[in-house]
């Protein structure tokens, strides 16, 4: 399955391995910052939420 | 219905969140297809052996690193005349994206010159010219980091973009009328002549089209990010003030 790529194997693998952990960092990267940011906005929204609540009940 | 409208951030997460899905299966489909097709199923090129295969990643990403400069050109601008948060939210969100594919390009085309030109780096046009746009990437993003103000730092990444984009569009042309250096000409051409042969550019172009569904769902994945921190900021500036 694999392809001969004889001499230059260090050169082509190198370069796939190489765009595949860029990729992968920024990927996961992309995907840490979207939950935190989703986390932040959800816990800010929920205490203005419970403080125009009190203000209403009060 | 107007583009404009997509300027509404709530229009925007609504419409993301929907196209989101889709993009990515799109991207994970092409991008798939073309590197297996290209990596598993192409023969080795007559004159540069099975190098040949680091076409796949080489050319789609310095297209994208130079395409994404371009858009984040784009929404600066309309962020300058018409003062779209979601537009200067967007440009902000590509830059990783865009250094990330010109990193890729630089080392890619590192690893398949010493094989081929017998050295790693020379200081040709379209190499330093990459070089200098990995640059400007890096201090783009560390102008965005550096200013507290967001609307400060759109408009002063904003004007950085124009005077970067010399050297995206020199990174595209400079082969053409710089006759120097080891660097050849564009791979895809509309002219038989030059273009690549169909066995290779038939992955390569759907490699490409890989590529650039992956910089849409990620510019997207990361609009909608920087979109909720700048209202949970908002919010938090508003709960300081009450």
């Amino acid at each position: 399955m694999m392809p001969d790529l004889g001499k230059y194997a260090v050169a082509v693998l190198g370069s796939y391995a190489a765009t595949v952990v860029l990729l992968a960092a920024l990927v996961g990267l992309s995907v840490w910052q979207r939950a935190r940011a989703k986390r932040l906005l959800a816990e800010t929204e929920a205490r203005q939420a419970a403080r125009e609540r009190g203000r209403t009940d009060g | 219905m107007s583009i404009w409208e997509y300027a509404n951030p709530k229009k925007f997460m609504q419409t993301s969140a929907w196209a989101l899905p889709w993009v990515v299966g799109l991207t994970v489909l092409c991008l798939g297809t073309g590197l297996v097709w290209g990596f598993f199923f192409t023969p080795d090129d007559y004159k540069q052996g099975s190098t040949v295969k680091i076409i796949y990643i080489h050319v789609p990403a310095a297209m994208m690193a130079i395409n994404a400069w371009v858009m984040m050109l784009v929404t600066s601008l309309i962020w300058i005349v018409r003062r779209h948060h979601v537009s200067a939210l967007a440009a902000k969100a590509a830059a990783p994206v865009g250094m990330t594919f010109t990193l890729i390009a630089l080392i890619t085309g590192a690893l398949w010159g010493q094989p081929m030109w017998g050295t790693w780096w020379a200081w040709d046009p379209r190499l330093t010219s990459f070089l200098i746009l990995f640059l400007f990437y890096l201090g783009y993003i560390a102008l965005w980091a550096a200013v507290d103000d967001p609307d400060t730092a759109a408009d002063l990444t904003g004007v950085l973009c124009i005077v970067g984009s010399v050297f995206a569009l020199l990174s595209r042309y400079a082969v053409n009328f710089w006759n120097q250096g080891l660097h050849q000409g564009a791979s895809l051409s509309m002219d038989e002549k030059e273009n690549v042969s169909d066995v290779f550019w038939l992955p390569l172009l759907v490699c490409i089209a890989g590529f650039v569904l992956l910089f849409l769902t990620l510019v997207l994945i990361r609009t909608r990010t920087e979109i909720r921190t700048r209202r949970a900021h908002a919010l938090m500036a508003r709960e300081r003030l009450a």
